[in-house]
């Protein structure tokens, strides 16, 4: 329900600069995710969202308003911590009602309908007489965020919350996260994740970070299409982006070429030529590696399998549409 | 079904494995154990053994071997004489053995209370980040790591009614209108006893509260700041639940230690009936009073004691010595 603004916000611990001045408005209600290889700052970034940690210089306001120096339980937040961070000697519902219990003016009625009212939103009912070290880490997650929702708050953080589940789960919970978020839809979230799939797949706006500031804000298909630059056209999508500089590259009048796996054909008459150095046979479709003179082998994706043998010679093209072309400086040419 | 087929074998023969394993594992326990378990028989099982059996003979100093059985006569003794009077004999109608019970149980208490206070404020400020932590941690430990004697003698000296520092500081403060004798007198003794003792054992409860709080994840406090719980609130509800087993671990050590505390009073206030604990009465009886019998009744009485305090403590107060319970 809040509008968050940030303006040319700096944190800087002792000597070193983590985040060095960014800029950056997340509308009300809108699902905003952080991405960015490790150590951007992006868990920073939403701590000092959160006010866990301190601004050293710049803005943050919350619907217009100053919120520099709010404590963390003033700005009507909630948090997802990786680890769940749920209170160890409490009962799944004690931990879901502590930050209410504590608040006044809450009678028990009314803590326990919000919080029967969470625990039923994420399927924990049965689980709420548990310990958490009962549960399983899904559960343990789940739990956590159902802390959060009880809290009933305005801006909704989530610290890389699937990062420590298995593989089956993350894609699970990542479709719940989504779900609780057409259901709160009045609700800010911002989410932070160094998955390019997460981001993909669960943001409205994706922000990426690298080295302390912001890289390029924008949709899902906005990164993926219009990329601006080399850095984020690398970041997203999966397989990543293929880069060819060169000779290759001059024959488009650009210093790199970008091209993405799923946009290249091999065919006989292709353009390029290059030797297979391994396949990977996913069932739906396939990755051929290819060696093309580049510092890094070029991905192919084909759709259906392939048995190209390595060593072996083949042809690619790149569908001209669909082409990035980037200068020295690693901004694309439009 | 081919990996039906093929699991079945595997999990018919998995309980006779496992099971083999743990035999393995029991009988390679017991055998480190065994070292331990010879060397606590020797010097405390046989010690202990011997202590309570002369504690039912007349056995004195000079001739321990010739001691007889004697029954409870060490214990409690009652006569009636022919003109109808009834004598009580024994520790336990001894009112200086009953002094020294009380002496016992208030310094136990009030020592370990504040010990358990201090250490702990102390655990929790050496638990906060700052610079020169190590330093300072290693610091803290210096009051216990003197020797009692070394720091029984140096705190007698401050404490001297005539040289002491501490006499010198009050009267120039004016605090003080005369200088106090404070271990030699039977007001202040155990105050003076209690001053010491606390001082050098309160780093020890620190050290083992600070491993306990160390144990707590350092999230769940992020989780409460933003479930806007206030510092104090905090520690009642979170910290102090979770450092609990910790916590009851250190004082059943220092229960313990304080229980039987001699060097210290031995030391500071020699023969002071202010002090005396049970300790140093059996001490006394055992070794200077030549009543070795009656020494070791009262040594027994004490082992006694303290089995049943530790037995109640680890029943009642549910003490968990695996180290947390997360």
């Amino acid at each position: 329900m809040a509008a968050i603004e940030l303006r040319n916000v700096k944190k800087s611990f002792g000597v070193v600069n983590v985040i060095k001045g960014v800029d950056l408005e997340v509308k009300k209600g809108e699902f905003m995710v952080f991405v960015g290889p490790s150590g951007c700052g992006k868990s920073t970034l939403l701590r000092l969202i959160s006010g866990l940690e301190d601004i050293t210089s710049g803005e943050m306001l919350f619907d217009g308003k100053v919120v520099n120096a709010l404590t963390p339980s003033k700005r009507g937040i909630a948090m997802v911590f990786q680890s769940y961070a749920l209170y160890p000697h409490m009962t799944v519902y004690e931990n879901m009602a502590f930050g209410l219990k504590l608040e006044k003016g809450h009678s028990k009625e009314a803590i326990r309908q919000r919080v029967e009212k969470a625990a039923d939103m994420l399927q924990i009912r049965q689980y709420l007489d548990r310990l958490p070290k009962q549960l399983s880490g899904g559960q343990r997650q789940r739990v956590a965020i159902g802390r959060a929702i009880t809290r009933d708050p305005k801006v909704f953080l989530f610290d890389e919350p699937l990062s420590n589940l298995d593989a089956a789960l993350r894609v699970a919970t990542r479709i719940e996260i989504a779900k609780l978020h057409e259901e709160m839809n009045d609700v800010t979230m911002i989410y932070v994740t160094h998955d390019q799939v997460e981001a993909m797949t669960l943001a409205d706006r994706i922000c990426v970070l690298r080295d302390g500031l912001v890289e390029q804000v924008g949709t899902p298909m906005e990164l993926y299409e219009r990329p601006d630059s080399i850095f984020v056209a690398g970041f997203i999508g999966s397989p990543k982006m293929n880069f060819v500089a060169g000779e290759k590259a001059s024959a488009f009048s650009c210093s790199t070429v970008g091209i993405r796996g799923e946009h290249m054909d091999i065919k006989p008459d292709g353009i390029w030529e290059g030797k297979v150095i391994h396949t990977e046979n996913l069932g739906a479709d396939s990755y051929v590696y290819l060696d093309m003179g580049q510092e890094e082998p070029v991905v192919v994706r084909h759709d259906g399998t392939t048995n190209y043998q390595s060593g072996s010679l083949v042809r690619v093209s790149p569908q001209e549409d669909r082409i990035h072309r980037f200068n020295e400086a690693g901004k694309p040419i439009r | 079904m081919t990996s039906e087929a093929i699991g079945a074998p595997t999990a018919a023969a998995q309980p006779r494995q496992k099971s083999e394993l743990m035999q393995q594992r029991v009988r390679a326990a017991r055998l480190f154990l065994l070292p331990m378990m010879i060397a606590l028989a020797v010097v405390a099982g046989w010690p202990l053994a011997r202590s309570i059996y002369f504690s039912f003979t007349d056995a004195t100093l000079n001739d321990l071997y010739g001691a007889e059985w004697i029954g409870f006569g060490n214990y409690l003794q009652i006569r009636v004489l022919e003109s109808g009077r009834t004598i009580y004999r024994g520790v336990l109608a001894d009112p200086a053995w009953w002094n020294a019970v009380w002496n016992t149980v208030r310094f136990a208490f009030w020592s370990v209370l504040w010990e358990t206070i201090l250490g702990m404020i102390v655990a929790l400020v050496l638990n906060a980040e700052f610079k020169g932590r190590g330093i300072v941690r290693a610091a803290i430990l210096i009051p216990w790591a003197i020797p009692t004697i070394v720091s029984a003698r140096m705190w007698s000296w401050m404490l001297n009614d005539q040289f002491g520092i501490l006499n010198d500081l009050g009267m120039r403060l004016g605090l003080l209108n005369a200088p106090v004798a404070w271990t030699a007198s039977p007001d202040t003794a155990m105050l003076a006893v209690l001053v010491v003792d606390i001082w050098k054992t309160t780093p020890f409860m620190a050290l083992l509260i600070l491993a306990g709080l160390q144990m707590i994840p350092k999230d769940i406090y992020e989780a409460a700041e933003i479930d806007g719980v206030h510092p104090v609130k905090q520690f009642f509800r979170i910290t102090l639940p979770l450092v609990r087993p910790a916590l009851m671990v250190a004082i059943i050590f220092r229960v313990l230690d304080a229980l039987r505390i001699f060097d210290l009073i031995y030391v500071l206030t020699p023969n002071s009936a202010a002090t005396k604990t049970m300790s140093v009465i059996s001490q006394e009886n055992l070794f200077q009073f030549n009543n070795f019998a009656e020494g070791s009744a009262q040594s027994t009485l004490l082992f006694l004691l303290i089995a049943i305090f530790t037995i109640l403590y680890i029943w009642l107060g549910k003490v968990n010595f695996d180290g947390g319970d997360r």
